[in-house]
C-alpha cells in the first residue's frame, strides 16, 4: 500500500499541468462520442423504415423508462458526492456513495433487462425488424457501458475497503466519475432521440 | 541498470513482477517504448513479407490471360488479405513502430505516458493479425475486399468476413488505446522548453495521426459491430429485404477509410520532413506551413469520404460537394510538396540512401496525388472507378508514398536504433531496384485501367489486348520483391558490424541524436532543456553575423556523457498487458465457434486487467 501512495505523491509534473490519466480519459470519452454518434446515426437513419411491426409506439412505455432514466441521472449526483467525500478524506461517506451509485446503475441496467424482456414478449425480438435491430444494439451498447461503469465502481469500493484507496488517490474516483457522467449524458441523448421524439405507429 | 533500481516490493497477485532485462521473457514483459517499437517494426515487416507474397501470387495469376493458377475464390481471398495485411498489419504498425520508438526521444521524455498500455496495444495488434490469419485454417479467409462491402460481406457463406469483422475490431482496440497513449505523451510529456512549435514535424504528424485514429476508429468499430450482428445474429442493418441500406456500410466504412488514408501517409510525410533538412544541411523550409498543412489535411480528411462512392448514386449535389472538398484537400498536400522542394533548394545535399528514399517519396507521391485529383472530377471518376487506374493511384500513394517514406526512415534511424549502419552501397542498389520495380509494377496499371481492365477479377481473355502491360506489371512486382530481399540481407549483414555508433552519425538536428546510439534504457541521463526548434543543431552550430554557419567550440557538441542513470525511476516490466490482450482473440473465437470460449476470453482479459491494477505500481 505504501508503494501506491508513494507513486501518487511523486508524480512528475506534466507539460500542460493536467494529469496524464485525466487527459487520457477525456480523449477516450471524445473518441467514445463518435462510437455513440455512429450508433445514433444508424438509428436515426432507419427511423420509421421498418417494413413490419412491432413499431416503437406498440412497445414503448414512456413513464416506465422515464423513471429508470431518472434513476440513472440521480446516480450522477451520488457520484459527485462520492468524489467530494474522498477529497475530504471521509472514507465512510465515500463507500456509501460509491455503493449508492453502483446500486442506482444496477437498477437502471436491471430495468433495461426487464424492459427488453417485455419487448421481446410483445414480439420485438432482436431480428424482428429494422427498429428492433437498431434499438437493441444502440441501447444494449449503452447498457454495456453502464455495466462496465458499475464494475469499476464496485472495484473502487472493494479497493476502499482494502485500504488501497487513500485520499491522495481521489483522482481515480474522479476518472471513474468522468466516465460515469459521460454515460449518463449519452443516455439523455438516447432517451430523447429514441423514446421521446414520436415516430408514429407504422411505417412512414 | 536503471530498470532494476526499482525498490524491491512485496509481490502481489498471481505473477511476480518480472525483472529480466534480456532474453525472451524480457520482450514479452517489456514496457520500454524502444523495445515495443522494435517489436512493432519486426512484426510489421514479417506481415509485409506475407502480404507481399500474396501480391506476387496475384501478379502471377494475372501475368498471362486465361490462367487458372488461382481459383476465383482463392483469388478473392488473396486480394482481400493482401489489402487487410498491407493497411492494418503493415503500414499502420510500421508507423506505430516509428512513433513508439521516436516520439519520447524526440520530445525529451523517458517513456510514453502509459508504458503498460503501450505493451497492451502491441500484443493486441499482434493477436489481431494472427487471429485474421488463422482464418485460412478455420473455414476460409476474408474474401470481400478490405472494404468489406455489404450486402456481399453479410451473405457470404464462409466464415471469412466474420474473422474480418472481429479481427479488425481487435486491431481497432489496439490502435485506439495506442492513439490515446501517444497523444497524451505528445501533449503532456515534453521536456522543459519543448513547446509545441519546437517539436519536430514528425512528432506533429504523430499527434495528428493519433487524433485521426481516435476519431475515425470508433466509426468503423460501429460498422464492424453492425456487420458482425448481421452475420452472427441475423439483424438487418444492411439487409435491403428488411428495409436496410447497404450504403450505410459504405458511409461508415469510408468515414473511417478516408482519414485512414492520411493515417497511413502522414507518418511518412513526417519522416521525410526530418530526413530532407538533415541531408540538405538546411532547416525545413516553412516549418509552420508544413505543420499547419498537416493539421489541415487531418481536418479536411473527415470531409471527403464520399469520393469513394461517386458511382453509388448519391446524386449530383453530394457528388459535386465531395468532388470539391477532394480538390481542396490537394492544396495543403501541395503546400507540403513545395516546402520540401524549398528545403532542397540551394541545400548542401548528401545523397544518402535515406535521402534517396525521401526524394523518391516526393516524386512518387506527386504522381499518386495527381492521379488522385483526376478522381475528384466526378465524370472522370465514373470512367475510372473499379478499374486498375484506381489500383495504380492508391499504390502510388501508399507504396510510392508511405512505404518509400518508411524505408527512408529505416535507413535514417537504423544507426540510432541498432547502433550499426545499414550498408549505403546495398541501400542505393535497393533504392534503385525498388524505384524501377515499383514503376514497372504500378505505372502500367494506369494504362490497363484506362483500357477498362476491372479490379478484383481473377482473369481476363486474351482478346482484350491487356496481356503486355500485365506481364510488365508482374515483372515489376518481382523486381520489388528482389529489392525487399536486398534490404533483408543488408539488415542481417548490419548486425555483423561491431556495435559502436556515434550518437549523431548524420550531423542531424533533433533530440533523439543527443543521446547515445542505441539510447540507454532511460533515454537521457539528464532530461534535456530545449531552447529552439532543431535543438541539437543549435547546440552544434552557430551563425556568424555574415550568416555563415560555424561549429560551436568544444563543450557544446551535444555528445552524450555516459552516466549510469542510477537514480532514475523507470516503470517495471509486466506480464499483464500480454495476458489482458491474450483474452481478446479467445473472445473472438468464442463469438465464432462457441459461447463458453467467449466467456473464457473475457475472463482472461478481466484477470489480466485486475492483475494489472493490483500490480505494485512503479509507474
Amino acid at each position: 500500500m505504501a508503494t501506491i501512495e508513494h507513486a501518487a505523491v511523486t508524480e512528475h509534473p506534466t507539460s500542460t499541468g493536467l494529469p496524464n490519466t485525466k487527459l487520457a480519459m477525456w480523449l477516450f470519452l471524445a473518441s467514445d462520442c463518435l462510437l455513440f454518434g455512429a450508433l445514433i446515426s444508424s438509428y436515426v437513419l432507419y427511423r420509421g423504415a421498418s417494413l413490419v411491426g412491432p413499431y416503437p409506439n406498440d412497445v414503448f412505455d414512456i413513464p416506465y423508462t422515464s423513471v429508470s432514466s431518472f434513476v440513472l441521472l440521480a446516480s450522477s449526483l451520488t457520484m459527485v458526492l462520492a468524489l467530494s467525500a474522498i477529497q475530504r478524506g471521509d472514507h465512510g461517506r465515500l463507500r456509501i456513495w460509491l455503493l449508492a451509485t453502483a446500486m442506482l446503475g444496477l437498477t437502471f441496467v436491471g430495468g433495461q433487462v426487464y424492459e427488453f424482456t417485455v419487448f421481446a414478449h410483445e414480439g420485438l425480438h432482436l431480428t424482428a425488424n429494422l427498429f428492433s435491430t437498431t434499438f437493441y444494439v444502440l441501447t444494449g451498447f449503452h447498457g454495456t457501458h453502464v455495466a462496465v461503469g458499475i464494475l469499476m465502481l464496485l472495484t473502487l469500493l472493494s479497493f476502499s475497503f482494502a485500504g488501497r484507496l487513500p485520499q491522495e488517490r481521489a483522482e481515480t474516483v474522479e476518472l471513474v466519475g468522468l466516465y460515469w457522467h459521460f454515460v449518463d449524458i449519452v443516455w439523455i441523448v438516447i432517451f430523447t432521440v429514441v423514446y421521446l421524439i414520436p415516430t408514429g405507429s407504422g411505417p412512414t | 541498470m536503471a530498470s532494476v533500481s526499482v525498490p524491491a516490493e512485496r509481490p502481489r497477485g498471481l505473477l511476480r513482477r518480472p525483472t529480466a532485462t534480456t532474453g525472451f521473457w524480457s520482450w514479452v514483459a517489456t514496457v520500454d517504448h524502444k523495445k515495443i517499437g522494435i517489436l512493432y517494426g519486426v512484426t510489421a515487416f514479417a506481415f509485409f513479407i506475407v502480404g507481399g507474397t500474396e501480391a506476387l501470387l496475384i501478379r502471377l495469376q494475372l501475368a498471362q490471360p486465361d490462367q487458372n493458377l488461382l481459383s476465383p475464390s482463392a483469388y478473392n481471398e488473396l486480394f482481400t488479405m493482401h489489402g487487410i495485411t498491407m493497411v492494418f498489419l503493415v503500414v499502420m504498425p510500421l508507423s506505430a513502430a516509428f512513433f513508439n520508438y521516436l516520439i519520447p526521444l524526440m520530445i525529451g521524455a523517458r517513456d510514453v505516458a502509459f508504458p503498460r498500455l503501450n505493451a497492451f496495444s502491441y500484443w493486441a495488434f499482434l493477436f489481431a493479425g494472427l487471429f485474421i490469419y488463422s482464418s485460412w485454417f478455420l473455414g476460409g479467409a476474408p474474401n470481400g475486399g478490405w472494404f468489406g462491402y455489404a450486402p456481399n460481406a453479410v451473405v457470404d457463406p464462409t466464415r471469412g468476413m466474420t474473422f474480418y469483422a472481429i479481427g479488425l475490431l481487435i486491431a481497432g482496440i489496439a490502435s485506439t488505446v495506442s492513439a490515446v497513449n501517444l497523444a497524451v505523451t505528445v501533449i503532456n510529456m515534453r521536456a522543459p522548453g519543448m513547446t509545441l512549435f519546437r517539436m519536430p514535424v514528425f512528432v506533429w504528424m504523430g499527434l495528428v495521426v493519433q487524433l485521426l485514429l481516435a476519431f475515425s476508429l470508433p466509426i468503423i468499430t460501429i460498422g464492424l459491430v453492425e456487420l458482425l450482428f448481421d452475420r452472427r445474429f441475423g439483424t438487418h442493418f444492411f439487409n435491403p429485404a428488411a428495409g436496410g441500406d447497404p450504403v450505410l456500410w459504405q458511409h461508415l466504412f469510408w468515414l473511417f477509410g478516408h482519414p485512414e488514408v492520411y493515417i497511413l501517409v502522414l507518418p511518412a510525410m513526417g519522416i521525410v520532413s526530418e530526413i530532407l533538412p538533415v541531408f540538405s544541411r538546411k532547416p525545413l523550409f516553412g516549418y509552420q506551413f508544413v505543420v499547419f498543412s498537416g493539421i489541415a489535411i487531418g481536418f479536411i480528411g473527415f470531409g471527403v469520404w464520399a469520393h469513394h462512392m461517386f458511382a453509388v448514386g448519391l446524386g449530383p449535389v453530394a457528388n459535386t460537394a465531395f468532388g470539391i472538398s477532394t480538390m481542396i484537400i490537394a492544396v495543403p498536400t501541395g503546400v507540403k510538396i513545395f516546402n520540401w522542394l524549398g528545403t532542397l533548394w540551394k541545400g548542401d545535399i548528401r545523397f544518402t540512401t535515406a535521402m534517396l528514399f525521401a526524394i523518391g517519396f516526393i516524386a512518387m507521391f506527386v504522381i499518386g496525388g495527381l492521379s488522385g485529383v483526376t478522381h475528384a472530377v466526378v465524370p472522370s471518376d465514373y470512367q475510372q472507378t473499379d478499374t486498375y487506374y484506381i489500383v495504380a493511384h492508391f499504390h502510388y500513394v501508399l507504396f510510392g508514398g508511405a512505404i518509400f517514406g518508411l524505408f527512408g526512415g529505416m535507413y535514417y534511424w537504423w544507426p540510432k536504433v541498432f547502433g550499426r549502419m545499414l550498408d549505403e552501397r546495398w541501400g542505393k542498389v535497393q533504392f534503385w531496384t525498388m524505384l524501377v520495380g515499383f514503376n514497372l509494377a504500378f505505372g502500367p496499371m494506369h494504362v490497363l485501367g484506362l483500357q477498362g481492365m476491372p479490379r478484383r477479377i481473377q482473369s481476363y481473355p486474351e482478346s482484350l489486348g491487356l496481356t503486355f502491360w500485365n506481364l510488365v506489371s508482374t515483372i515489376g512486382a518481382f523486381t520489388i520483391a528482389l529489392a525487399v530481399l536486398l534490404f533483408l540481407v543488408s539488415a542481417v549483414r548490419s548486425f555483423r558490424q561491431p556495435k559502436e555508433m556515434a550518437a549523431d552519425p548524420w550531423d542531424a538536428r533533433t533530440l533523439e541524436w543527443a543521446t547515445s546510439s542505441p539510447p540507454p534504457v532511460h533515454n537521457f541521463d539528464e532530461i534535456p532543456v530545449v531552447h529552439a526548434l532543431d535543438e541539437v543543431w543549435h547546440r552544434k552550430y552557430a551563425e556568424t553575423e555574415g550568416g555563415r554557419v560555424v561549429p560551436v567550440p568544444a563543450g557544446g557538441s551535444g555528445e552524450p556523457g555516459h552516466g549510469e542513470g542510477h537514480a532514475i525511476h523507470l516503470p517495471g516490466p509486466s506480464y499483464y498487458p500480454f495476458v489482458a490482450s491474450l483474452g481478446l482473440p479467445i473472445l473472438g473465437y468464442g463469438l465464432i465457434f462457441d459461447w463458453w470460449l467467449a466467456g473464457v476470453g473475457a475472463m482472461v482479459t478481466l484477470a489480466g486487467l485486475y492483475g494489472w491494477i493490483l500490480e505494485p505500481s512503479a509507474e
